[in-house]
């Protein structure tokens, strides 16, 4: 009998694999308790890592048009639907039934096609031409924030994560995330999906590690313009005392609270403008 | 052979008046009507503070009292917020028309009485009569306009989502445009149904307090709208109270990060309208004589007493020498003075204050080598003045050129190329406005993508419209005021799947 090769997980940053600077791992078993793989414990250093990543692959996605950024979106779905039962297989680490990890895997892409049809409508819906009283052309058009950190949930460790990066990343920002603590191996597997459908590195950087050791520099780091979390409220309240210093927009959703990730309402155009700026012009009309 | 020797751009001639007539004194004489004390407007009431303590309000122009105004304490407070939430239901329910009614009533009776409140609001906040009365008191109605017609249209302002109101709304105002920012802060907050407790400064209450007239005039019902006065621990109550769903605030940046720090694990809502330090850009192929107007404006516009003043003046290398005398040659001919006076261009700092902080700074810039430049003027003996002031050979580390001064205080620095300017203008903490000018349509556009601001003012400055929305990126803050982007501050989306 042929021993199978395991993987090495590994995480997502600037477009290739790491492992933690900090070479510290912890062990991940499967609902039975059986040992599955290392899991790299990322460290705030490869957290300002990661955001420097993120700062240098930021200007180009803002740049590129809403078409281009739209079929490389849908691109990452066909990625996700061609390798949806090793997803699948992912999620079932954690436990839980085949049906329920399957559906998970299959709202999760159809989430991410829902953003990829966003990318060039959101402007027209959150932009607009204003009527001001003076002789001047007056418009308003949305920006990127720039780089957002992300905080997934523990639970729906592909849904809820997708669920959070998708409305940044369609606004054109580029995202730092920290996956799940209880299931980080479904976001390792989305980083190898990330990697071939056509989104440049450093777009999205996925780290794993501890929620408790990282969230602090999640807020305090400056170079973070947002800071998008699903947390407890002893968290929710660090991330808003730490970000106050460089007055981050911060979307806080409370973990003990109820939710339902596969609802409509769990995505749309406000999610996307919860990660944008809005941006007036004036220009005087006359000769 | 030798090259032919490059002329001098023409420097900026001058018409020479010299000290040949004076100006009259030109005194507005319209009555202000300040009473000579204030209670607090609590329910639709007048009443008295329960602290039993009251400030005095003075004129920045004299330093003459205008007003007892009461201090309002941390039960005065509570009780502020207890007649907002019992207003609330009602005012909430209110069919949209209805609320739209109240709003359009409050801009009529604000446009009836504005030249008696513009008179108010330059006495007791020291802004040249010529500002409030053409600026601040039409832009206040303009405000309540403009968020009437909204009250029933909400179910336009997000397609795919319901709006509804967020509650009891805290609101902190600052000093420098008293009833224009009372006016942003209550308009979007009542058309979208919410009911209001709000903190005038303490320097300037007294429109605020004229306005709960206009309140009862209008019959809004008690309790909907409640203003409270006082200083920071009065604002500090107003923010830490429990009954606020949201807090807007508008000042300064390191008042802003505290009442961030503060709510952190309240759940309560925030919006943050904080400093800045904007970039004025001028490339060489810029209409020169309207940049001068509009750098002038950009900057001595309301004493520089303004968050999005065009405080940093960045000028293409090509065209610094010429610019520069321009703009000498313009601040002299600005008259500073009483702010009554109808000709007066400059008027009085807000307060004794404000007006150490910008002498302070000043300081600094001589202090660190940059080139100071003043026009001789005549100051009165009594009250809070400081004559327009520039500072040339400045460069990005001054703390001139990093630090907001919030007075007339120009700081020029140079640029070679639209990539410098950029890089200039977006080095600094703050990202609330920019202003660029140029005849080049494409580089206007470019320069008002990369510019990390809010607003960017092409060939103008200080533009301002209820339906044009205004914030800040970075740490000038965040969440918008006016226009449709604005309303939804203060609302929270309701599912409609």
């Amino acid at each position: 009998m042929r021993l199978h090769i395991t993987k090495t997980p590994k995480c997502y940053v600037g477009g290739s694999f790491i492992r933690s600077e900090g070479g510290r791992v912890v062990p991940l078993c499967d609902a039975k308790g059986t040992f599955f793989a290392n899991i790299p414990l990322c460290t705030r250093k490869d957290l300002r890592n990661a955001v420097e990543a993120a700062a240098k692959a930021g200007p180009n996605w803002a740049g590129r048009s809403a078409y281009n950024r739209g079929q490389i979106l849908y691109r990452l779905a066909e990625m996700l639907e061609a390798r949806a039962s090793e997803m699948t297989e992912a999620i079932l680490i954690g436990g839980g039934s085949r049906a329920k990890a399957n559906r998970e895997v299959v709202a999760s892409i159809d989430r991410i096609v829902h953003y990829a049809g966003w990318t060039d409508k959101f402007q027209v819906l959150l932009g607009s031409v204003n009527p001001v009283a003076s002789a001047h052309f007056n418009f308003t058009v949305t920006e990127p924030m720039g780089i957002i950190g992300i905080i997934a949930p523990d639970e729906m460790p592909l849904l809820g994560l997708v669920s959070l990066v998708m409305p940044a990343i369609t606004g054109g920002n580029s995202v730092v995330t920290l996956a799940s603590n209880k299931q980080p191996y479904p976001a390792i597997l989305l980083g190898e999906m990330l990697a071939t459908s056509d989104l440049p590195g450093g777009v999205v950087n996925l780290l794993t590690g501890q929620r408790d050791e990282l969230i602090p520099t999640f807020a305090s780091h400056a170079h973070l313009r947002g800071v998008t979390a699903v947390a407890d409220l002893v968290e929710r309240q660090a991330i808003q005392v730490g970000a106050a210093d460089s007055v981050k927009r911060l979307k806080l959703i409370a973990a003990e609270d109820p939710m339902d990730w596969y609802s409509e309402n769990a995505q749309g155009l406000y999610e996307i403008r919860d990660h944008l700026e809005h941006k007036t012009t004036w220009h005087p009309i006359g000769a | 052979m030798p090259s032919p020797k490059r002329t001098a751009r023409p420097v900026a001639r001058e018409l020479l008046f010299g000290n040949l007539w004076e100006y009259d004194a030109a005194p507005e004489s319209s009555p202000a009507f300040i009473d000579a004390s204030y209670g607090l407007f609590i329910g639709g009431k007048w009443v008295a503070p329960k602290t039993r303590k009251t400030f005095n309000s003075i004129s920045p122009r004299n330093e003459e009292k205008l007003s007892e105004i009461a201090l309002a304490g941390a039960a005065d407070v509570d009780a502020a917020y207890q007649a907002a939430a019992k207003a609330f239901p009602a005012w909430s329910k209110l069919p949209g028309s209805e609320r739209a009614k109240y709003l359009f009533r409050i801009a009529r009776l604000l446009q009836d009485r504005a030249r008696e409140f513009a008179v108010a609001e330059t006495l007791d906040g020291g802004k040249p009569i010529k500002e409030s009365r053409d600026f601040d008191l039409p832009m206040a109605a303009a405000h309540f306009f403009y968020h009437a017609g909204w009250a029933d249209k909400l179910n336009y302002v997000t397609p795919g989502r319901a709006l509804e109101p967020l509650g009891v709304v805290g609101q902190v105002i600052p000093w420098n445009f008293p009833l224009l920012m009372l006016a942003w802060k209550l308009a979007p907050a009542l058309a979208t149904g919410n009911t209001v407790v709000i903190k005038p400064a303490e320097t300037t209450s007294i429109t605020a307090l004229k306005f709960a007239s206009i309140l009862q005039d209008a019959g809004l019902p008690p309790g909907v709208i409640n203003i409270v006065t006082g200083a920071g621990d009065t604002g500090a109550a107003v923010v830490n109270h429990p009954l606020a769903a949201k807090i807007a605030f508008t000042g300064s940046t390191a008042v802003g990060k505290s009442i961030q720090r503060a709510l952190a694990g309240t759940g309560k809502r925030l919006t943050l309208e904080l400093g800045g330090k904007a970039a004025n850009i001028v490339f060489e192929d810029a209409p020169i004589d309207q940049a001068v107007e509009g750098i002038i404006n950009g900057i001595f516009f309301n004493q520089g007493h303004v968050c999005c003043a065009g405080s940093r003046l960045l000028v293409q290398e090509s065209i610094a020498n010429q610019v520069l005398s321009k703009l000498k040659i313009r601040m002299k001919s600005l008259r500073t003075g009483d702010p009554l006076d109808k000709n007066t261009d400059v008027g009085a700092i807000n307060s004794r204050a404000q007006l150490d902080r910008i002498h302070e700074l000043v300081a600094s810039g001589v202090a660190e080598g940059a080139e100071l430049y003043q026009p001789v003027c005549d100051l009165p003996q009594k009250g809070f003045y400081f004559p327009p002031t520039l500072f040339s050979k400045v460069s990005q580390s001054h703390r001139i050129a990093r630090d907001e001064i919030f007075g007339p205080v120009l700081s020029i620095l140079t640029f070679r190329t639209p990539e410098e300017a950029i890089e200039k203008a977006n080095n600094t903490h703050y990202g609330l406005s920019a202003g660029v000018w140029t005849d080049k349509g494409s580089l206007i556009l470019k320069m008002s993508n990369e510019l990390k601001a809010g607003v960017v003012w092409a060939n103008s400055y200080n533009k301002f419209d209820p339906s044009s929305p205004f914030g800040g990126y970075k740490e000038s803050g965040f969440g918008r005021e006016g226009g449709k982007q604005g309303l939804l501050d203060y609302a929270t989306l309701k599912a409609t799947f």
